[in-house]
């Protein structure tokens, strides 16, 4: 690789782009003054899973697993956008009940994100105790939807035309107990996370993304509403239940009257979505009615009447991390469908990497690329190039970077 | 604040770690010897935590009531189940089985239904207790 001349002595250090978690393999060039980042080239489309060519052999029933293992954290929303995109194209009415249920699941899953998200920050700047505390309260949630769906990750709970597993009386006092127990935490993690000097000194004025970029490079989420971005899938194109639920976008400026659009309003936004969630739940068990929860028990004639469906569909909501966006084309006739698009929120959440990271330094990538919330075992293979000499920076390197710098400011 | 964490931290020191020690308290320097001790009563094994209701672990076949009509083959998203065309029955296998229970579904009969066995580790992904049939 050839290194850039300047007049100023900069040099690039490439990361990427093998990611083994990240759904989006990403290759970032950065180009380093002394510690200060001076320009970000991102580049897309490492690494290829062909999971969209897999679905163009299997039924819309087995690509309800497939999409579930898109992605470990999303394993509920890909399935679910899916589902809502092939019942567009075969005009599948679901019972109300279903709908109410899977607005359900969906917040279980976003609170079970937002956590793991938080407890990653912390992590990246060196609060590992405070990593640990979230993964405590993670897995109370984890526990619930074991009990709920059959499984702690993947849960297998959508089907076309409904869900799977009913929410009965019985469900309810675990469910009560997991919610109290998670409001009661809820300010534990609100007084670490938003008062603590730690994570003041890391965040405040640290990865900003204004209200302009975010509107230019689609960011959406978390990411895009930390920067004072109204866009929820949930409020502006309700699906499920959504629509009947009393949901608002929540903007940094609900708690501190202003957006600045750096990682603590990110911070802000996720964890005032966990409390929007345990409320949402609460209202979907309030308002739930009876009814079924699935349009067509008999799966076999749900294939049935798939295969004589076509044309094209789409499907979107609001996953943890931002907006999902399934494409699908049935043909009449054909069991497997003609093809399956998947748009991943993080695929938007890219791109707004770069003017988070101008004019950082490099001990702040670790906190700055993960408030997006984005997987960072990317940051294991790096390699610096600086005047043709190759040498690594691998994952533990800058994560030992980002822990002095927070010992640097609190002593 | 400046210590928020300390207090959370110094009343955990004081308390029951949160991970079950499965299935032992430290691990035995030999774990077939450790096996062969809990086989012979000499060794306790500490059991895992129970799984809820309605969890999906092992599938039970009942071979007798299978009318071979091949409707998991057909949702079985990671094709697990070979057919056994002269016997008109099925086989799985459980090595690539994702254990999403739609088998258990669509089976007209109720042939089929998850048990709650989910130690199902094995080298050999051919193994008698990895096949169904």
């Amino acid at each position: 690789m050839k290194t850039k001349q300047t007049t100023k002595t900069t040099y690039r250090i490439p990361i990427g782009p093998i990611h083994p978690a990240l759904k989006e393999p990403v290759a970032f060039e950065f180009e380093i003054d002394g510690e200060r980042i001076v320009d970000v080239d991102v580049s897309l489309g490492h690494v290829h899973r062909t999971v969209e060519w897999a679905a163009t052999k299997r039924n819309p029933i087995q690509i309800l697993y497939l999409a579930e293992r898109i992605c470990g954290i999303c394993s509920y929303c890909h399935p679910a956008a899916f589902a809502l995109a092939v019942e567009n194209i075969a005009n599948i009415e679901v019972p109300e009940r279903a709908e109410y249920l899977r607005v359900i699941h969906a917040e279980l899953e976003r609170i079970c994100s937002h956590i793991l998200w938080a407890g990653v920050a912390a992590h990246e700047i060196g609060f590992d105790s405070v990593l640990f505390l979230t993964w405590q309260i993670r897995e109370k949630v984890l526990d619930l939807t074991e009990y709920l769906t059959g499984n702690r990750i993947t849960k297998g709970i959508i089907t076309i035309g409904g869900v799977r597993r009913d929410i009965t009386k019985e469900h309810h006092p675990k469910i009560f107990e997991t919610l109290n127990y998670l409001k009661d935490n809820f300010e534990k993690l609100r007084k670490v996370f938003l008062d603590d000097k730690t994570f003041r000194m890391r965040s405040q004025g640290c990865g900003i993304l204004t209200k302009e970029d975010a509107l230019k490079l689609c960011a959406v989420g978390p990411t895009a509403r930390g920067s004072g971005v109204k866009k929820d899938v949930r409020v502006d194109q309700a699906y499920f239940s959504c629509a009947d639920l009393d949901i608002e976008c929540i903007t940094p400026d609900v708690l501190t009257g202003e957006v600045n659009g750096d990682v603590y309003d990110r911070i802000i936004v996720r964890l005032l979505e966990v409390k929007q969630s345990i409320d949402l739940i609460e209202q979907c068990i309030d308002k739930m009615p009876v009814g079924d929860i699935v349009s067509e028990p008999k799966v076999a004639k749900v294939l049935a009447t798939l295969k004589k469906a076509g044309g094209e569909g789409i499907g979107r909501m609001e996953a943890p991390r931002g907006e999902v966006i399934h494409y699908v084309k049935l043909v009449e006739g054909e069991e497997y469908p003609f093809t399956w698009k998947v748009r991943a929120p993080t695929y938007n959440n890219i791109m707004p990497w770069v003017p988070m990271l101008k004019g950082e330094q490099i001990a702040d990538i670790p906190i700055v690329a993960a408030s997006t919330d984005p997987c960072m075992s990317c940051t294991n293979r790096v390699a610096i190039v600086d005047s043709g000499k190759k040498y690594e920076l691998n994952k533990e390197e800058l994560h030992r970077r980002s822990v002095e710098k927070t010992r640097r400011f609190m002593a | 604040m400046k210590f928020s964490m300390l207090v959370q931290v110094f009343t955990q020191m004081f308390k029951k770690p949160f991970t079950n020690k499965f299935p032992a308290k430290y691990i035995p320097s030999s774990t077939t010897k450790f096996l062969r001790d809990v086989g012979s009563g000499k060794a306790e094994i500490i059991p895992p935590i129970e799984t809820p209701d309605g969890f999906r672990g092992k599938i039970v076949y009942d071979k007798d009531k299978c009318i071979g009509c091949k409707l998991c083959i057909k949702v079985c998203p990671s094709g697990a189940i070979e057919f056994k065309p002269e016997e008109k029955k099925v086989k799985f296998y459980l090595a690539r089985c994702v254990f999403c229970a739609q088998c258990t579904d669509i089976c007209p009969v109720n042939c089929l239904s998850m048990s709650n066995e989910f130690l199902l580790a094995d080298a050999d992904k051919y193994s008698k207790n990895l096949i169904v049939e």
